[in-house]
């Protein structure tokens, strides 16, 4: 004796929102169950087991029906399949496309191609999240990728217009895009220290100021990709470290400006010639693409650490590269002001926020 | 005469791949009506295309109009092979066609596929042009409108409801065709579709041109049933009430009071309570008879054990010829009520009530004594008589209510063999059709009728009532599918009638001539009437017909409420005068207002209605099919009531098995009723509504599903508790035992009390008593005669009432039965449940509503199940099903779920299915608090001063009007303007002022606290609408869908024409679609989709009165197949919150608005 089929549909679909992050987080319909009834549900509500397997199974193939529609948003608003009121509909796509940071930060650079699906089963065992939802959130970042990839415009927008997602999230989906298209390299030991969060900001800061986007929103070409242009501007600021007088001179306003201000004067002093080698020598290699990959691992290798060992404060970093950079404006011999400003408004908050344990 | 239909194919969207190479699909549309086909050109290589056609015209007759569905065909373009057909879209114009119902569809609509469900939309435009015709034989019938809802739609007044009218069509199947064998299953399934349009729609045109010849214009409570008879056919038929309807065209203020206005409110405009319902019991009578004539050798089987309060017509049933001819009937049993004569005492109903249902099966003679013995249990009915109460009564009286002295009238008439028996032909067997009613015993109301008012008042009374049943009479059959009236159009409920009949299928030789189909619901719509007739009705209102099919057995049922109506609604040509008197008429009060309607109305003695009400006013029980009228009178809340039973059954084969079957029924039918009397009691209830009993038959088993609203209708003496009588009392085990059940059955009575705020048994007896006292002091002054002694006496007899129900247990079916009776679970704290339009006792409804279907299949693996087994599983799917639901929307609560309504099928052997579809509301949990203590205020003042209200509020209407006269004298006087009766009313309505003016100076406390009491509801009521403005604020571009009639909250402002949809799904790949519950969840998601996209079309924005007629469901998991077939129907409508419509009409007056809500904050 069984029941042999169990349905309810409403005329506006009834989603639970804890059911559906079960789902989510890729429960099975049994172990839902468990976690609901471990959650109180029934007694609250004077259900039994029956009542609470039956309910969760009709959830789950409801969000599987609309699973299909929630690959395109944007479908869900003129579909006529299910009658939802937006503000579910708003939580339902907001939660589709919600990510683990712990997730994130495993393929965060990675090509999202179907070798990289294949090696989900170790992320999930890494990270603790389920393999469903890996693929979830994998298969999510791919899409994302592949419909704004073609779309002309800022890439924030393109990505909250096209999947409906509040601006945080669709910041992150940039990001993660981001990274994805130019590959950053994020995933190196000395890279772990960072999180997703700081790398997305990182993205941010890249993606506003160091693409073409950045320059003229209304070009052809998309955010995705950096400013050739700009990049190969950037040779041209070797100029700080291969002009023996340029560097001497940046190197004395600099630790004129800095005297008596910070802890670790000396330990800057002894360090400036290498540090300034460092920033300048990214900047110089910025045209390659590969080294475009390595530009965290870079930016951690040649200042980050070195300054970390000395013990640098955020403080004294601040006010480094705060004086870093303007000193060079004051240079007789150095004419690239704007290349040198677009560069290190971003080095400088990438550092910031990537300075840190 | 022609008229034009046009059509513009816009666009496309979200359009299936069709062409895996491009990932794209090149589209194109056919457009078909008839015999023409229009196409659009193909639009390449899109997902969403753009059409943008011209407009395609057809100029066709409006016969075919109404016939034909648009038929729209997307198909994918294919250069070397056959065209790939998308998906269709079937569009009903008959809403084009009514001018005041839609004039333009248009929108997206799902292109729908049989096979693969909604593949995208489809933007189209459908307009039509129609010639007014002047042919005055046209076959066509536009123009007429039709209406789901069971009621007077709410923007609508009816003018004139002319009665029933009903018709069917029959057709081959086409899935039984030959043909069917070589073609594919899509183009089955679309021929099927198509047909049932077509039949729908030619079956709607038939009974439009039935209801121009009735001179109607609108058919309300239109039910079109289709009967899958497999080899034999396909029946698409439909029942309605046909109507003249007149649009309101401002919004009267008076118009809500139908939703959700307080009762109280409708009170106070009805001065007068309507007639005097007529007390009335179940029985079961169940004559048999053949074809040629009926059986008369019924027998009341339970009769040894039953014990009756009085006469009862349902021992007609055992004098059967005599039954057929209702007023005989009555005036036989006066021997044994010694009141009929009218002596001068005011015998108040609660003396008599104690009626317990008996249950008297007639059946065929060769067999049935002994089957009847086999009967497994008895129900004992005892009326206990409250001793002192009736001692004090006057001496005639207790006689007949004593036990004893009835048991040996009964016993002798039980034990004498019905005198009739004819012996019935095996073939006649099969056609025999086995019908039951439950009939509603007329409860004596005994009058003091020595008034001269009253007595004048009678005749007249009694001449309009033959005048409206004359006018009834000329109707082939005197039938309604209103479930709720207009205020005064339902003056008396007898009870529930029903029919059903067993038929053997065979091929429908003609299809144009369905004789045969015809003659079998005529059959058992004669059935009916003859059991309306022996209730002493003349009418049938909440009448329905239903059918279960297995195989080639075929059980027919009707059943029905019957009633009384007013003629006000029937009189052909308008009597303005008389129309005038009317408009006052108080609704159906007198539903619930017994005490004050007998003392008013005084019976003459050739009316057979007098006589039974004589001997008892109300009934203990009252078991309807209608709506609980809106100005009922009730103590606490309602709630679902619900007897389930599964009774094995024999494989059998043509007409054995059909005789089995008949032979099964009224077991079934009996231990139904026995199980609703039990649930009723056990929460402390007393009458039912919307009672609906549905059985349906499968090969090895019959499910019988009884479900109705049991409230506490405060006009009814209170139920009495169960008890329960072992049979081997010496067994000490067993006698505890036994009492262990007492108590608990004791406890759940208390519980249930408490749920439903039915309020303790000594409130309760007060209401029931109080008014006691009132209208016998007014009956005084009326009639300055027929004082007497017993009237302390009476007031005596109410309290020291208390009847009880005894259970007798002896066997152990008995005692699982019993068992069984405590196994349903009560709703869950903030639930309340019903299967009628309102949930009696909740008026402050918010806008929150959901409208749902839910479907459960169960497979009983074990082939051998007892009768008991099976009855438990079967009450366990349905307890669990609702324990799902109430889990389901929890979120919602406080809310009721209403009209839940229950369908039950076998779909194959060892399966049971139910599907349920319902509404829930949320209610406002505060208000309902202070409603509730309102309400039960309001009940008592009302009953201790529902006669000074009334008075009061003659006086007020006194200086405006002098048609206001008649109110004063309640009853016949107001339906009649004739002049001799003009002056009585006038006398009597003087000596009703000078009474009121007695009271007033006496300072009556009652009088003031009946004012003070009534301040209260509409501020409650007020207080609800601003709840409701709240809430609208989360309103979207969304079509809302209910069972109901109306949308809680706002004001139906169109009805934009009836949707009526079948589809048909089919999958050969079950389990890729996620199973069968996958399958069936994604079919009704959309068949709720194409309903809603249909109503947008139309301009709507809610479907009212949304039923789900029809799901049958067929699966095949080994070969990976299903099949559904679903028909939906309900009414356009747009609705608009009525927070909007006050704030365009309350726009003047903001400026107080405003300050009011600055102070508040």
């Amino acid at each position: 004796m069984s029941v042999e089929l169990d349905v309810f549909v409403g005329n506006t679909t009834i989603m639970d929102k804890e059911v559906y992050q079960l789902w989510l987080n890729g429960y099975t319909v049994n172990d839902a169950v468990k976690v609901r009834i471990e959650g109180g549900v029934m007694e609250e509500c004077e259900a039994s087991a029956d009542v609470l397997l039956s309910d969760t199974m009709d959830q789950y193939r409801t969000f599987q029906m609309c699973e299909r529609l929630l690959h395109h948003p944007a479908k869900l608003a003129n579909q006529l399949l299910f009658q939802i009121p937006p503000d579910r509909q708003a939580m339902l796509i907001e939660r589709y496309y919600a990510f683990d940071d712990l997730f994130v930060r495993e393929v965060l650079g990675k090509k999202l191609s179907k070798g990289t699906k294949k090696d989900l089963d170790d992320v999930s065992a890494k990270t603790g999240v389920s393999l469903k939802s890996c693929r979830r959130q994998f298969d999510n970042f791919k899409r994302v990728f592949k419909v704004v990839e073609e779309l002309k415009g800022p890439l924030v927008e393109n990505i909250r217009q096209h999947f409906l997602l509040p601006d945080q999230l669709a910041r992150d989906y940039a990001a993660i895009v981001f990274f994805a298209n130019n590959r950053f390299e994020t995933g190196k030991k000395k890279l772990l220290y960072l999180t997703f969060q700081d790398f997305a900001f990182c993205a941010g800061q890249l993606i506003n100021h160091w693409t073409l986007g950045a320059v003229d929103s209304m070009m052809e070409d998309m955010d995705v990709d950096l400013d050739k242009e700009f990049l190969q501007d950037l040779k041209d600021l070797k100029i700080l470290i291969t002009d023996k007088d340029l560097l001497d001179q940046h190197k004395s306003l600099v630790c004129t400006a800095l005297r008596g201000k910070t802890s670790v004067f000396n330990e800057m002093e002894a360090n400036f010639k290498n540090l300034s080698r460092g920033l300048v020598n990214i900047a110089a290699k910025l045209i390659n693409a590969k080294d475009v990959r390595d530009f965290f691992i870079d930016l951690v290798e040649k200042f980050i650490e070195p300054c970390r060992s000395d013990k640098w404060t955020s403080i004294d970093m601040n006010l480094f590269l705060t004086h870093y950079t303007n000193s060079a404006h004051i240079l007789d011999t150095f004419k690239h002001h704007a290349v040198w400003t677009r560069y290190m408004g971003v080095i400088k908050s990438c550092i910031l926020r990537m300075y840190h344990d | 005469m022609p008229g034009k239909l046009k059509a513009k194919i816009v666009a496309g969207r979200h359009l299936p791949v069709m062409d895996r190479a491009s990932d794209l699909t090149d589209a194109f549309v056919e457009v078909k009506f008839g015999n023409t086909t229009y196409k659009t050109d193909v639009y390449p290589k899109s997902l969403n295309p753009q059409w943008n056609s011209e407009w395609f015209k057809f100029e066709v007759d409006d016969e075919d109009l109404q016939d034909e569905p648009l038929q729209i065909t997307v198909l994918d373009h294919d250069t070397y092979s056959a065209n790939d057909a998308i998906g269709k879209v079937y569009i009903d114009i008959d809403p084009l066609l009514c001018s005041e119902a839609a004039t333009v569809i248009s929108g997206w609509l799902p292109i729908y596929d049989t096979i693969h469900g909604i593949r995208g939309e489809i933007n189209v435009l459908v307009k039509v042009d129609l010639f007014n015709d002047l042919n005055r034989f046209r076959q066509s019938s536009c123009g007429v409108k039709f209406f789901c809802t069971t009621s007077i739609p709410r923007c609508y007044r009816a003018i004139m409801v002319h009665g029933f009218v009903e018709e069917l069509v029959v057709n081959e199947d086409p899935e039984y065709q030959w043909i069917d064998r070589i073609r594919t299953p899509r183009a089955s399934n679309e021929a099927r579709q198509r047909l049932i349009f077509l039949m729908s729609g030619e079956l709607q045109r038939k009974i439009g041109l039935k209801v121009l010849e009735m001179g109607g214009n609108a058919v309300v409570g239109y039910l079109q049933c289709f009967d899958l008879e497999g080899e034999s056919g396909l029946v698409v038929r439909a029942i309605g009430t046909a109507c003249t309807l007149e649009k309101i065209s401002t919004l009267p203020s008076t118009a809500t009071h139908q939703s959700n206005s307080s009762p109280s409110k409708d009170m106070k405009d009805s001065p007068q309570a309507a007639p005097s319902t007529l007390g009335c019991r179940s029985t079961h009578s169940s004559p048999v008879h053949s074809a040629s004539s009926r059986l008369s050798q019924g027998f009341s089987v339970s009769v040894p054990t039953l014990l009756f309060a009085g006469m009862k017509p349902r021992h007609r049933s055992s004098e059967a010829p005599r039954a057929r001819q209702c007023r005989p009937v009555f005036g036989e049993e006066v021997p044994g009520i010694p009141l009929s004569s009218g002596p001068p005492t005011p015998l108040r109903a609660q003396t008599f009530s104690s009626f317990s249902p008996s249950k008297s099966y007639s059946r065929q003679s060769s067999s049935s004594d002994t089957e009847l013995s086999l009967t497994p249990k008895t129900v004992r009915m005892f009326l206990c008589p409250s001793t002192p109460a009736l001692e004090s009564i006057s001496s005639s009286l207790p006689s007949t209510h004593m036990p004893c002295h009835l048991r040996p009238g009964m016993a002798s008439r039980s034990s004498t063999p019905p005198p009739l028996h004819v012996s019935q032909s095996d073939t006649a067997m099969l056609r025999k059709s086995v019908s039951f009613s439950e009939e509603l015993l007329l409860a004596a109301s005994g009058m003091g009728s020595g008034g001269s008012a009253g007595k004048e008042a009678g005749p007249l009374k009694a001449l309009l009532r033959q005048q409206t049943q004359s006018a009834l009479e000329q109707r082939e059959y005197p039938f309604f599918t209103l479930t709720s009236f207009p205020s005064g159009f339902l003056l008396h409920v007898g009870g529930v009638v029903s029919a059903r009949s067993v038929k053997l299928l065979d091929r429908i030789h003609n299809p144009d001539e369905p004789e045969t189909r015809d003659a079998w619901w005529e059959e058992i719509r004669q059935e009916i009437k003859s059991h309306a007739k022996a209730l002493g009705c003349h009418a049938v209102v909440g009448y329905s017909e239903s059918t279960s099919i297995c195989e080639e057995v075929c059980i027919l049922s009707a059943s029905g409420t019957a009633a009384i109506l007013s003629s006000r609604f029937m009189q052909d040509g308008p009597l303005d005068t008389e129309h005038r008197f009317e408009e006052v008429v108080p609704p159906g009060c007198g539903f619930c207002h017994i005490p004050y309607d007998e003392l008013n109305i005084p019976f003459p003695a050739q009316l057979t209605y007098c006589y039974s009400c004589r001997r008892s006013k109300v009934p203990d029980v009252l078991f309807t099919t209608i709506d609980l009228p809106a100005d009922a009178n009730i103590t606490g809340k309602g709630c679902l009531i619900q007897a389930r039973l599964c009774r094995t059954k024999k494989k059998a084969q043509g007409e054995g098995n059909a005789t089995a079957i008949s032979n099964l029924l009224p077991f079934l039918e009996y231990e139904l009723h026995t199980q609703l009397m039990n649930k009723l009691k056990l929460r402390g209830m007393n009458a039912l509504f919307g009672l609906r009993i549905q059985i349906s038959v499968g090969e090895t088993m019959l499910l019988g599903l009884a479900s109705a609203t049991g409230v506490y209708l405060t006009a009814l003496p209170g139920p009495g508790g169960i008890q329960i009588a072992g049979k081997t009392p010496s067994d000490i085990t067993y006698e505890q035992h036994i009492s262990n059940m007492q108590k608990k059955i004791n406890d759940t009575i208390a519980k249930n009390k408490d749920l439903y705020e039915i309020n303790p048994p000594e409130v309760v007896e007060e209401i029931i008593g109080s008014p006691i006292p009132e209208p016998r002091q007014r009956s005084r002054l009326f009639r300055s005669q027929s004082e007497s002694s017993d009237e302390v006496s009476e007031l005596d007899l109410s309290h020291g009432k208390k009847d009880a129900f005894v259970l007798e247990i002896d066997d152990t079916d008995a005692v699982e039965d019993i068992h069984a009776l405590l196994t349903d679970s009560p709703t869950p704290q903030g639930f309340y449940s019903c299967n009628t339009e309102i949930m009696p006792g909740i008026q402050n409804w918010t806008s929150a509503i959901q409208m749902f279907t839910s479907v459960r299949v169960f497979r009983l693996n074990n082939a051998n199940l007892t009768n008991q087994g099976l009855n438990k599983i079967f009450s366990d799917l349905c307890e669990n099903l609702l324990k799902s639901l109430y889990f389901k929307l929890r979120s919602m609560v406080p809310c009721c779920l209403c009209h839940l309504n229950f369908t039950v099928a076998i779909p194959e052997d060892e399966l049971i299915q139910v599907a349920v579809t319902a509404v829930a509301m949320s209610f406002d949990k505060e208000q309902i608090l202070e409603n509730g203590k309102q309400s039960g205020e309001k009940t008592l003042t009302k009953a201790i001063t529902e006669n000074d209200e009334q008075l009061q509020f003659n006086l007020e209407l006194n200086p405006e009007s002098s048609h206001a006269n008649p109110l004063s004298s309640p009853k016949g006087l107001s339906e009649v303007g004739s002049h001799p009766s003009a002056r009585d009313r006038c006398s009597s309505w003087i000596e009703q002022l000078r009474l009121k003016a007695h009271t007033i100076r006496r300072g009556s406390v009652k009088t003031t606290s009946s004012m003070e009491k009534a301040s209260p509801l509409p501020e409650g009521r007020s207080r609800s609408l601003r709840s409701n403005r709240s809430y609208s604020g989360t309103s979207v571009a969304v079509v809302k869908m209910t069972p109901l009639s109306f949308i809680p909250g706002a004001k139906i402002i169109k009805y934009l024409g009836i949707i009526n949809m079948f589809f048909i799904r089919e999958t050969t790949s079950l389990r890729e679609e996620g199973g069968v519950s996958g399958f069936l969840h994604s079919f009704i998601a959309e068949v709720f989709a194409m309903v809603r996209a249909h109503v947008a079309a139309l301009g709507g924005n809610a479907v009212v009165s949304y039923s789900m007629k029809e799901c049958v469901f067929m699966e095949n998991p080994n070969k990976n197949q299903a099949q559904c077939l679903i028909n939906v129907s309900g009414d356009a409508v747009i609705f608009v919150r009525e927070s909007e419509l006050e704030a365009a009409s309350v726009q003047p007056q903001s400026t107080t608005h405003t300050s009011n809500g600055g102070e508040g904050t």
